[in-house]
């Protein structure tokens, strides 16, 4: 776990953020994301996480606030924000009918890359993610834990700046699990950022950087775990030594009580 | 009244309790409180329907068994029968496939062969159901001017649905015998489109050829057909003689079909399970390395989703059957064609219609397929183009199927007659643009797997879609004649057009 990280540009910045549906699912939100930062956002169900993620990526419009990524303004230019970044939702959305090699080429004639490279990251990703062997097999027969790669593959062959991922460990068995979490650490290693929402606290507490803690639609808490354990010591007296999930739920129930 | 868990009967609520709130659920689209709405409209149709239908069987309510009439109701079940058949391959292949609850079943400690015989009969139940409705009216007018005797037709379609059933599950599980779970599927669903329309359109290809019309009755009433067909007394009339009233004839009907349909179950429900366990290994298939692409071209984001849209196509075996059914069903009209090059052009007239009606039919499905019925929306929605391209790239994709089914035609066509060569493509073009852009308004979020019951989504589209593609048809046949005739028909697919943009939820958002 990195500590104080030295000042850098902000791969993304979010102020005001807001978007009702019945109710607010995002309520005034403010969120800053440091290029490089591995960034993993919990909170419990409803709280409006993937509501978020939907509207950083441009695929909600939100109702009020500013989203900035790689200082880019995705709002006013949605086009040139999408260009850096990578979206991976829980449920892997991919062709039954296309195989992974062709599903990449896809990918990278959306995001436009040129074909040479995009065919070496292909081979890399493939190798990288086990999926050599059915490179050339259409994805209607695989398994969640392969569609996911595929997925994953999918998002990382244009080299995204910024990748943003919705629980992207559920459902895959330890081998698949270990292999995404795996390539996310080697993408902040070589200078990318990933924002991710997990509701298993450990992969948190293990491999992000800072975590954020949002319920009802606002950002309650913030920090590295230490940060976060302290001020939930603070505030509920919770100890010191205290894991990520107690931490959690000390700072969701404050929140609730103060409701 | 409960029934014992595990049995047969038990098994039977659990289904009619499935398919009645599936049917409900088609019928309202989900929403409970359109039900009243749902049963006015059935009331009318179902009025309208036995206007049509005096106006059409009326005059025949008197028939008796003279061997022109046993040839005319044969061709009509026989008609009826292999459409009942490609259903029954239909929800066959779907009840082999579809893997929704067959985990559950397959896993549970019951003898499953018992419900597997209830999902046979299901399937012979629905089979009949969907032509009750259809053919109620006929039935209903013809008894109410000729007497209870016709009563007997409804027997007969419950004899055809069973039997339709036992042939159809003998061909799918010969399918799987032959030919392995992997290719059935899409083999299983040409055969039943083709099966479902091979006999109208050899009839209509019979009657071009030896009479130059589209029209079916002309060939069965020939004196060449009935000369061949067999003596009156014979038991290949006992079908039309069951339709008729012949009680004998109904009983042996039924009583042979239902033996089918038992024999069906009695063989098949056993092994159902392997056979569903086999067809879901069949999912996976691999591209041999000697035909696979070189997948990464230089290419365009527009491009890539018209490649990516077409692969697709391609690769979908429901939609390669559903085309192939479009594509049969242009056979009469290109016979008509061939036969017509030295006939002048009467035949042409008859020939732009058809062609206008299937362009916008097929384009609107592709559409749907297309615009709608986006795998992975997400993946498209957060690529770096605006939405506007990837809608136009989506209707490139659509177009060009279009163009390279028509094309050919239309070529011929220009060859024999280029004034109606003109009017056919301009028909063309305008019957797919305005059955893609009704698509485009009306579009909703929805998996490919779900084409099958894209109309539930919404009807207005469906028939907005279907109006246009008959307006346009009318416009270009009228205009194929007499060009400014054709602004009125011309002016009325525009009003349908139009009233779909007006009642869009796209104009709303807009």
């Amino acid at each position: 776990m990195k500590h104080a990280m030295p000042p850098a540009q902000f791969a993304l910045e979010i102020h005001g953020l807001v978007k009702r549906f019945d109710r607010p699912a995002v309520d005034g939100l403010d969120l800053n994301v440091r290029s490089g930062e591995f960034y993993a956002l919990l909170g419990p169900n409803g709280a409006g996480k993937t509501t978020t993620l939907r509207l950083i990526v441009g695929l909600l419009r939100p109702d009020a606030g500013t989203i900035r990524v790689a200082k880019i303004d995705a709002l006013a230019d949605p086009v040139e924000a999408k260009r850096v970044m990578a979206w991976i939702s829980d449920e892997p959305m991919i062709y039954d009918k296309l195989t992974p090699q062709e599903y990449l080429a896809f990918v990278a004639g959306l995001w436009g890359i040129d074909p040479a490279i995009a065919e070496r990251r292909a081979a890399e990703l493939l190798d990288w993610l086990d999926l050599v062997a059915h490179a050339h097999e259409r994805c209607e027969g695989f398994s969640k834990g392969m569609r996911q790669k595929v997925a994953l593959a999918g998002a990382l062959i244009h080299e995204p700046r910024l990748i943003i991922l919705d629980e992207p460990l559920t459902g895959l068995d330890a081998g698949s699990a270990r292999q995404v979490k795996s390539v996310l650490r080697e993408r902040v290693r070589a200078g990318g950022t990933v924002i991710m929402t997990t509701h298993i606290l450990e992969v948190a507490e293990r491999m992000a950087d800072r975590i954020g803690v949002i319920a009802q639609g606002k950002l309650i808490a913030e920090g590295t775990l230490e940060e976060l354990r302290l001020k939930a010591g603070k505030v509920t007296g919770v100890a010191d030594s205290a894991s990520l999930e107690d931490t959690f739920l000390a700072l969701v129930a404050e929140q609730s009580a103060a409701a | 009244m409960t029934s014992q868990p595990g049995t047969a009967v038990w098994f039977a609520r659990h289904e009619s309790r499935l398919a009645w709130r599936d049917w409900l659920a088609m019928m309202t689209a989900g929403r409970r409180r359109r039900l009243s709405r749902v049963v006015i409209a059935i009331a009318v149709f179902v009025i309208f329907m036995h206007f049509v239908a005096y106006w059409m069987v009326g005059r025949y309510a008197d028939a008796t068994a003279d061997k022109a009439t046993l040839v005319a109701i044969s061709a009509t079940v026989l008609l009826s029968w292999l459409l009942m058949i490609s259903q029954a391959m239909e929800s066959t292949t779907r009840a082999f496939y579809s893997r929704s609850d067959l985990d559950l079943i397959l896993a549970s400690p019951v003898a499953v062969e018992k419900l597997f015989a209830v999902r046979i009969g299901t399937v012979a139940l629905a089979t009949a159901m969907m032509a009750i409705p259809l053919a109620a009216p006929f039935i209903n007018v013809l008894v109410a001017l000729g007497g209870w005797r016709w009563l007997g037709a409804y027997g007969l379609i419950v004899a055809m649905g069973a039997a339709a059933t036992g042939l159809a599950i003998g061909l799918t599980v010969a399918l799987f015998s032959f030919i392995g779970p992997k290719r059935t599927r899409l083999v299983a669903q040409v055969v039943a489109a083709v099966i479902g329309a091979a006999f109208v359109i050899g009839l209509q290809v019979a009657a071009i050829l030896s009479y130059g019309t589209l029209s079916r009755v002309s060939v069965l009433q020939s004196e060449a057909v009935l000369a061949l067909a067999p003596d009156a007394g014979s038991i290949f009339w006992w079908p039309a003689r069951a339709a008729l009233g012949d009680g004998m004839a109904l009983v042996g009907v039924l009583a042979l079909s239902l033996a089918l349909l038992a024999a069906a179950i009695a063989i098949v429900s056993p092994r159902f399970g392997e056979y569903a366990v086999a067809a879901s290994g069949a999912g996976s298939s691999c591209v041999s390395p000697a035909r696979r692409p070189a997948a990464f071209r230089a290419t365009s984001p527009r491009r890539a989703l018209r490649g990516k849209e077409w692969t697709l196509l391609r690769r979908d075996p429901w939609l390669v059957s559903q085309a192939l059914m479009q594509m049969l069903y242009l056979i009469p009209p290109a016979v008509l064609l061939w036969r017509g090059f030295d006939d002048g052009h009467g035949a042409y007239q008859l020939l732009v219609p058809v062609l206008v009606m299937a362009a916008g039919q097929l384009a609107g499905g592709l559409a749907w397929l297309a615009i709608s019925g986006e795998d992975a929306p997400d993946l498209v929605a957060s690529a770096p183009v605006p939405p506007s391209f990837i809608v136009r790239a989506k209707i490139e994709a659509v177009l060009g199927v279009i163009a390279m089914i028509f094309a050919p035609l239309v070529v011929v066509l220009a060859i024999a007659s280029p004034w109606h060569a003109l009017v056919a493509s301009c028909g063309i073009v305008i019957a797919a643009a305005a059955a893609t852009s009704i698509q485009l308004w009306f579009r909703s979020q929805a998996t490919r797997s779900q084409f099958r019951r894209r109309h539930v989504s919404s009807r207005m589209a469906t028939f907005a879609e279907a109006f246009s593609s008959i307006g346009w048809a009318a416009a270009a046949a009228v205009a194929a004649a007499d060009l400014w005739l054709a602004i009125a028909p011309a002016l009325l697919a525009l009003t349908v057009v139009t009233g779909a943009w007006f009642m869009s939820p796209r104009r709303h958002d807009a």
